[in-house]
């Protein structure tokens, strides 16, 4: 009987949650790396005892974890994100000129096929890529020395590359999102990108509505089966490509508030996507106070609230970008995790929902697995 | 006897004390010693350190610039040694093996 896994990244440490197939009843381990902001944590497709782990502290830098046993042990592996060669400057929020800095790796990305082959997104933004299961680390200088690097600008949370999607259909093409210059895609396995951002409108905050670069992606969602189809959560609007990236489309519709962080795809229907929305930039919870996740069962457009389970008065709890995910099984699992510190799980594709544990420090991202 | 033979390195053994997230992170006791060949200086130290214990690498300064992180502070006795030379000698003591070399979390947070 299949079980799910899930690695649940917080402020101050990092989870691990198991329930079975029923998903009602969850077993919750840790806190691993106490003390530490673990941004990321994700388990190999290839090898799902295989973990990795972003650990981060603005005392003590950057720390990157590995497991082989599913998150029993863990051993320190290669922190060594040194940019190569002209490290360049990107624009600062008051439009200076600043040198790229590393600060810390965001999202982590195992490869589809081979479970010694990770990515790695960094503030400031950059890919890095190891091939030794995170032992060492080379950067893809291509993104980083963009001819349109020069004029990125960091979001409220830094210049960082927060999504990497490696794409099912094509093995040499990468998607990635950095805020706030928005997606750029590589079909050369990294090597070169271009922006791929037509469509995106930032009205308000960009004056030019086909400006190249400088939107504010917050997440972007693959289904393995369909990988030109792409959806994204912007700042504002949420958004899909039918093509790989190289257009978008507004496909909001009915949905309370476009502004959000999360989405997934459900893992069984291409065409079901989630996400959270959020007030408003200014207000990091949900409109009215009541949690509500939207599902879309059109690809977007048409969004039907689902709350039975959430609270639905007084909460004030964000729900960021890597804090939602889905498992493989049927009915499709969704989890999510929030500021507030509890992880939702529902067992039926989103129509009732648990708290899998309610008390954790603020979650930063979960990631669910399913497991023979 | 060949010239080259006839240089061994000398290495002082140095006390280093870590906070506690370190000493989490490298598995290690609050007090450990490093060898520490040559002069005893905060950069011999801090190589030192993370050779043995390569878990600590950039923990204590960034892998690139090799400057001390911003909330780190290096203490020899009530000595703040921290925005020293991270090249010049460090107290005697320290190469005596009288007193440890300390690595401190700074307070910040509010």
């Amino acid at each position: 009987m299949s079980t799910v896994r899930l690695l649940v990244g917080t402020r101050k440490g990092g989870f691990v949650l198991t329930a079975d197939a029923k998903r009602q009843d969850w077993d919750v381990q840790g806190p691993f790396f106490a003390g530490w902001e673990i941004y990321h944590m994700i388990g190999s497709p290839v090898d799902p005892d295989r973990i990795y782990a972003s650990q981060t502290s603005g005392w003590f830098g950057q720390v990157l974890q590995r497991s082989d046993d599913g998150g029993q042990t863990w051993t320190a592996v290669g922190n060594d994100f040194t940019y190569h060669g002209d490290v360049g400057e990107h624009l600062w929020y008051d439009g200076s000129k600043r040198p790229w800095e590393f600060t810390r790796i965001w999202h982590l990305e195992p490869s589809l096929h081979d479970a010694g082959t990770v990515y790695a997104g960094a503030q400031d933004a950059a890919l890095f890529r190891s091939t030794d299961g995170a032992e060492s680390w080379e950067e893809l200088t291509g993104l980083r020395q963009h001819s349109t690097a020069a004029s990125w600008q960091p979001g409220a949370g830094g210049l960082c590359l927060h999504t990497i999607v490696l794409s099912s259909g094509q093995p040499a093409r990468i998607v990635v999102a950095i805020s706030a210059a928005g997606v750029l895609r590589s079909d050369d396995g990294g090597q070169t990108w271009r922006p791929a951002n037509r469509g995106l409108l930032s009205g308000g905050v960009l004056p030019d509505p086909d400006a190249e670069v400088g939107h504010c992606v917050h997440k972007i969602a693959m289904h393995p089966t369909t990988p030109d189809v792409l959806f994204m959560q912007k700042h504002w609007d949420v958004m899909r490509s039918d093509d790989g990236g190289d257009t978008w489309r507004e496909v909001s519709g009915n949905l309370p508030s476009d502004f959000g962080f999360a989405i997934a795809v459900n893992s069984q229907e291409p065409e079901t996507v989630y996400v959270v929305p959020i007030t408003s930039d200014s207000q990091h919870f949900p409109p009215e106070g009541k949690l509500r996740v939207y599902r879309s069962r059109t690809g977007g457009d048409e969004w039907e609230p689902l709350t039975r389970g959430l609270p639905q008065a007084h909460c004030y709890v964000d729900v960021l970008r890597d804090a939602m995910s889905v498992d493989g099984m049927s009915p499709c699992g969704v989890y999510f995790g929030t500021t507030g510190g509890q992880v939702y799980a529902s067992a039926d594709g989103g129509d009732n929902w648990v708290a899998a544990v309610r008390d954790l420090p603020a979650v930063l991202s979960v990631e669910a697995q399913t497991l023979p | 006897m060949t010239p080259d033979a006839a240089v061994t390195p000398a290495t002082s053994p140095v006390r280093v004390r870590l906070p506690a997230p370190l000493r989490e992170l490298a598995q290690v006791a609050r007090e450990i010693t490093v060898e520490v060949p040559g002069d005893v200086t905060q950069r011999s130290v801090l190589d030192a350190l993370e050779r043995s214990h390569p878990a600590l690498a950039g923990t204590t300064r960034d892998r690139a610039s090799a400057r001390r992180r911003a909330f780190i502070r290096f203490y020899v006795g009530e000595e703040d040694l921290s925005n020293a030379s991270p090249d010049e000698p460090l107290p005697p003591g320290v190469a005596a093996g009288r007193e440890p070399f300390v690595v401190i979390g700074a307070m910040a947070g509010g």
